[in-house]
C-alpha cells in the first residue's frame, strides 16, 4: 500500500520545529506503524538524510516507550492499543497520517518525536511505592488479598508510564498516572500504611512538574492502551481529601 | 581451580543450606564505611534495579546507568508467563529439594547443582518480598496467593499476575529504587549506554558510557561495577527481545578478559507469533502459559486447505500430547520448538510459506467460557489480535519457535563475581543457573534472586576484603577506554559506506538463525563462521552512519550494538561447534537418538564451557567440570 506520514521533525529543543510529508510508496499493510517508521528511515538513510527520532523499544505494547499523536490522537485511532501495536491494516491505501510528539510543559521536546518523560520517574520517587526494605517481608500469604481487590488493584497497576493521558488531557494533566499508582497501592493491605502521605506528595509534585489538573473531558481514559478508568480520579481526590 | 579458570568458589558439604553456611561465613562492612563505597550498577532490569536498590538500602552510594529514558522500560517489562517458588503450601507434593531437581533436570545437567538448590531455597522468599512492595499477583477467593503450572513441572508453583508477572515484579523493583533515589542513595543516569569497562591493575572499576541525548562520552568509576544488561537474542535480529537489548556491556567485558561462558545455549521459545513481512523488526512471545490451556496441532494431511475449524478431530495431529503423553503440550520448550520446526520442515506446517503450527484453546473456550479464558490470558489474546488481524477467540492462534532467552553470558562464581575481580554480573547477563535450557518461569525467580538477595551479600564480602583508593576520573586506566571508545565511534561515523545497519543485522540474523538456531551440525557452523567473518568485513567497510557522534543518532547506538553481535555470534558458532554432543536447546544433529532425541555425552561434556578472548586471535576454549552429588545425571524424557 501506499503511506504519506507528515511528521514533526525538529532537531532539538531550542531549534524550531516543521512538517514534513514523506511517502511510502510500497509498504505493507501487515507492518506496525513503527515498522512503517523503519522502512521510511532506511530511505532517509540511502538518501543522505537524518532519519526520524521516535523512542520505541519492546514493540508489544508493554515497554511504554514508544507514543506520538497519530492524526492528533494519542497512540492512533485504535482503542486500547500503544502505538507500536497499530498496524497499517488499520488504514485505508494512499492515506496521510500526521504524527506529532506528545506536547506538554512537563515533557520537553527532545527531537522530532521524543519527549522528555522523566517527570514521571519524579513522580513515582515522591512516594509511589511502599516503604519496604528487602529482607524485612513477612509470609505473602499472611495478609489476605481477595481476588477481586487484588485483580482490581492490578487493573491499576498496569499503567506502563506512557504518557498518552498526559498528551491528551487540554491541561496537560498527569492526573490519571498518579490515580492509578494511588489506588494500586491503595487498594492493597500494604500500601495503607503511607496511604494518605503518599496522596499529598505525589499531588504535589504534580504541581511541581508543571502537569496542569484535571479537565475532566476523559480523553485520557480514551487513549489510555491499558485501558485504565478515569474513575480513579475521583478516587484520587477522595484520596486527598481523607 | 581448574586450568585457566579461576576458582568457581562453590562450598564444601552438603548442598541443602549451604548459601546459608556461605553468607555466614561472608564478611560484613559497617554500615558507616558503606556511606563511603560507591558501586555502579549498570542496567535496570529486575537484577539490576533490585540490586541498586538493595545495596543502595545497605548504605553504599549507588550510580545507575540505563540506556532507557525511564528504569521502568527494562525488557524484564515484557515477562508475561509468571515466577517459580516452592513453597510447600499446597498439596501437589512442591518441595524444594523437586524445584531443585526440575532445574537442574531442565537445564539438561549443564547448571552447577549449588546454583540451582540456592535458586530453589531463594524462591519463596522472594515471593514475599514482592507482595511486600505491593506486586499484585493473582490471588485465590479466599485471599491467598494463586499458583499455576508451567512447562517442564508436574506441581503448580508459578505466581503470576496475569501475563504480565515481568512488568509487575519489575515495577515493584522500580519503585523500590525510585524511593532510594528520593532518600538520596541513588544517583540515577538514564539513556547512558555503557560501551567500554575500565580495569585498574586488572580490577573492574568503572566503565566508558555515551550520553545518548548529547553523545557526549563519560566516565564513571566505583570500587566495584555490577553488570545487570540481559540477554543478547538480538544477534538473530528477529527474535522476542526488545530492540535494544544488546550484548554490548558484557562483550566489552569480555574483550577485556572476562571469560563468556556457553554462549550457545540460546533457548529458541516454541510459542511466538510468526513472522510475517521481510520488514518485520520483531517476534512477539506468547507466553508459554498458554500450553496449559491450549493443544498444539498440525493437520494430518500435509496438502489440508480448510480453515482449521472445518477440519474435524480425527484429522488432527495434536503431535505434542502424541509424542509425550506425560507432559504432552506442556513438554519443555527445546522439545517443543524441535518438533514444531520438524513437522513444518516436512511440509506439515500452516499459515504463510508453512512456518506456523496451532495453539488452540477451543476447548478450553468451550469448557470454562470466554470469561474465564480472557480473565487468564487477556492481554496475550489482544496482543495476538493486534499483530495477526485475527481473533484467538474463534480461530486457533498461530505460533512458531523464536530466540528468547539466552542462557549463556559472562561466566560467574557461585558468589556472581566474573573472571574479572571485583565485576559482578546479574541476572540474564551471566552465564547461571540454566544450563543449557531454561526452566519455564525461572527467569525472574534468577533475576531477583541474584539482585535482591545474592549480590547484596557477594558484593559486601569483596568490598571487605578489597582495600582500594578512589580512582579519579583522568586516571590513565580511564583515559585509555576513552580513547578506544572514541577510537571506534569515529571508525563507523567515518566510514561513508552505503549500506544501512539494519540491512547488515538482518543477514546476520538470518545466518545465525540457520547455522545455530533450533538445531545446529557441523557443517552449517563452519559455514557460518565463514559467513560470519566475511559479513563483519562487508560491515567494517560498507556501513553507513548517518549524522555526527554529537546529539542523538540511534544509527550510531545500533551499529556499535551490531559491531559487537558480529564478535558474539561467531563465538556463538565456535561455542556449538566445539559441543560436539546435544544438550537442551544446543540440538547437534550428529548427536541424535534413533528416535530423533537429543544425546548428551556426560563423560566429555559435563562442564561449562568459558571462552578466554585472545585480541585478534582464536579465541581459547576453557572447561569448569560439573560435579553432581545430589542428583544424578539422567536422560530426560517428557514422555
Amino acid at each position: 500500500m501506499k503511506l504519506t506520514l507528515r511528521i514533526w521533525r525538529q532537531t532539538s529543543s531550542d531549534q524550531p520545529g516543521e512538517y514534513q510529508s514523506h511517502l511510502l510508496d510500497d509498504v505493507s499493510p501487515n507492518l506496525s506503524l513503527l515498522e512503517a517508521l523503519d522502512q521510511l528511515n532506511e530511505q532517509l538513510i540511502s538518501a543522505g538524510e537524518r532519519p526520524v527520532s521516535f523512542d520505541h523499544d519492546c514493540r508489544e505494547g508493554i515497554c511504554g516507550s514508544c507514543g506520538f499523536l497519530v492524526n492528533g490522537q494519542a497512540h492512533g485511532p485504535r482503542a486500547a492499543t500503544s502505538v507500536c501495536q497499530l498496524y497499517l491494516r488499520e488504514f485505508r491505501d494512499a492515506t496521510v497520517l500526521t504524527l506529532d510528539p506528545w506536547r506538554a510543559r512537563a515533557f520537553p521536546p527532545i527531537q522530532d518525536l521524543m519527549v522528555d518523560r522523566s517527570a514521571f520517574d519524579r513522580l513515582i520517587a515522591a512516594g509511589g511505592y511502599c516503604s519496604t526494605g528487602t529482607g524485612q517481608a513477612p509470609d505473602g500469604n499472611a495478609l489476605p488479598i481477595g481476588r477481586d481487590q487484588a485483580t482490581s488493584a492490578f487493573s491499576t497497576a498496569t499503567c506502563i508510564g506512557c504518557g498518552a493521558c498526559v498528551a491528551s488531557c487540554r491541561n496537560a494533566s498527569a492526573s490519571l498516572f498518579v490515580a492509578a499508582k494511588l489506588a494500586h497501592l491503595g487498594q492493597l493491605p500494604q500500601g495503607q500504611p503511607e496511604r494518605s502521605r503518599r496522596a499529598d506528595a505525589m499531588q504535589r509534585q504534580m504541581e511541581a512538574e508543571g502537569f496542569g489538573s484535571c479537565s475532566s473531558n476523559l480523553e485520557c481514559e480514551a487513549v489510555c492502551p491499558q485501558e485504565i478508568s478515569a474513575d480513579w480520579i475521583s478516587w484520587m481526590h477522595r484520596e486527598q481529601r481523607s | 581451580m581448574t586450568r585457566g579458570l579461576p576458582d568457581p568458589r562453590i562450598p564444601s558439604g552438603p548442598l541443602a543450606d549451604a548459601w546459608r553456611r556461605t553468607r555466614e561465613g561472608l564478611p560484613l562492612i559497617s554500615p558507616l564505611r558503606k556511606g563511603q563505597m560507591d558501586v555502579l550498577v549498570v542496567g535496570t532490569g529486575l537484577a539490576g534495579a533490585s540490586a541498586a536498590a538493595t545495596l543502595a538500602q545497605q548504605g553504599y552510594r549507588v550510580k545507575v546507568l540505563s540506556f532507557h529514558d525511564s528504569p521502568r522500560r527494562a525488557h524484564s517489562v515484557a515477562a508475561q508467563g509468571g515466577i517459580n517458588a516452592a513453597r510447600s503450601v499446597a498439596v501437589d507434593g512442591d518441595s524444594i529439594s523437586r524445584l531443585f531437581a526440575d532445574t537442574l533436570k531442565g537445564g539438561d545437567f549443564r547448571a552447577r547443582e549449588a546454583g540451582c538448590q540456592r535458586l530453589a531455597e531463594i524462591s519463596s522468599g522472594i515471593i514475599d518480598q514482592c507482595v511486600a512492595q505491593g506486586v499484585p499477583f493473582a490471588r485465590e477467593y479466599g485471599g491467598s496467593l494463586a499458583t499455576r503450572s508451567f512447562g517442564g513441572a508436574l506441581v503448580s508453583r508459578t505466581f503470576y499476575a496475569r501475563g504480565q508477572t515481568g512488568q509487575q515484579l519489575l515495577y515493584g523493583a522500580y519503585q523500590a529504587l525510585m524511593r532510594q533515589v528520593e532518600l538520596g542513595r541513588v544517583q540515577l543516569l538514564t539513556r547512558r549506554d555503557v560501551l567500554e569497562l575500565i580495569t585498574v591493575d586488572g580490577v573492574a572499576r568503572g566503565v566508558v558510557a555515551r550520553h545518548l541525548l548529547s553523545g557526549e562520552l563519560e566516565v564513571h568509576t566505583a570500587r566495584t561495577v555490577l553488570l545487570c544488561t540481559g540477554g543478547y537474542s538480538n544477534v538473530y535480529f528477529l527474535s522476542t527481545n526488545a530492540l535494544k537489548s544488546n550484548t554490548s556491556a558484557i562483550w566489552q567485558a569480555h574483550r577485556k578478559g572476562a571469560l563468556f561462558a556457553n554462549p550457545c545455549f540460546t533457548q529458541i521459545h516454541p510459542t511466538c507469533i510468526p513472522s510475517g513481512d521481510v520488514f518485520q523488526s520483531k517476534l512477539t512471545l506468547m507466553s508459554e502459559s498458554l500450553r496449559n490451556d491450549g493443544r498444539v496441532w498440525l493437520p494430518k494431511h500435509p496438502d489440508e486447505t480448510r480453515p482449521p475449524d472445518a477440519i474435524p478431530e480425527k484429522e488432527r495431529d495434536y503431535f505434542l500430547e502424541r509424542l509425550y503423553p506425560t507432559y504432552g503440550n506442556m513438554t519443555p520448550r527445546d522439545v517443543a520448538s524441535r518438533r514444531a520446526r520438524e513437522l513444518c520442515n516436512a511440509g506439515r506446517g500452516v499459515g504463510p510459506g508453512g512456518r506456523s503450527v496451532y495453539l488452540d484453546l477451543t476447548d478450553a473456550i468451550k469448557a470454562e467460557g470466554k470469561g474465564a479464558i480472557a480473565a487468564r490470558y487477556g492481554n496475550l489474546m489482544t496482543m495476538y489480535e493486534r499483530i495477526s488481524g485475527d481473533d484467538p477467540y474463534s480461530k486457533p492462534m498461530r505460533i512458531y519457535p523464536a530466540p528468547h532467552y539466552t542462557m549463556g553470558g559472562l561466566w560467574v562464581d557461585y558468589q556472581l563475581m566474573s573472571s574479572i575481580p571485583g565485576l559482578f554480573v546479574l541476572g540474564e547477563a551471566n552465564y547461571s543457573e540454566h544450563g543449557a535450557n531454561r526452566l519455564g518461569a525461572s527467569a525472574l525467580m534468577q533475576g531477583l534472586a541474584d539482585g535482591y538477595f545474592i549480590a547484596p551479600s557477594t558484593v559486601t564480602a569483596w568490598l571487605a576484603g578489597t582495600p582500594a583508593e578512589d580512582v579519579p576520573t583522568d586516571h590513565q586506566a580511564c583515559r585509555e577506554a576513552l580513547e578506544s571508545t572514541r577510537t571506534r565511534i569515529n571508525q563507523l561515523i567515518n566510514n561513508n559506506g552505503s549500506t544501512s545497519v539494519d540491512s547488515f543485522h538482518r543477514e546476520l540474523g538470518s545466518v545465525m538463525i540457520d547455522c545455530c538456531g533450533i538445531s545446529r551440525h557441523a557443517d552449517g557452523l563452519r559455514e557460518g563462521l565463514k559467513q560470519v567473518k566475511a559479513l563483519e568485513q562487508r560491515f567494517d567497510a560498507e556501513v553507513r552512519v548517518p549524522g555526527d557522534a554529537c546529539g542523538p543518532n540511534a544509527e550510531l547506538e545500533k551499529a556499535l550494538r551490531v559491531k559487537d553481535f558480529f564478535g558474539l555470534a561467531q563465538l556463538m558458532l565456535r561455542d556449538a561447534l566445539a559441543r560436539e554432543e546435544s544438550c537442551g536447546a544446543h540440538f547437534r544433529e550428529e548427536h541424535q537418538s534413533e528416535d530423533g532425541e537429543a544425546r548428551r555425552d556426560d563423560v566429555n561434556f559435563a562442564h561449562i564451557a568459558a571462552w578466554e578472548h585472545n585480541s585478534g586471535g582464536v579465541p581459547t576454549r576453557h572447561s569448569e567440570p560439573l560435579q553432581f552429588t545430589a542428583l544424578q545425571p539422567s536422560t530426560r524424557s517428557y514422555k
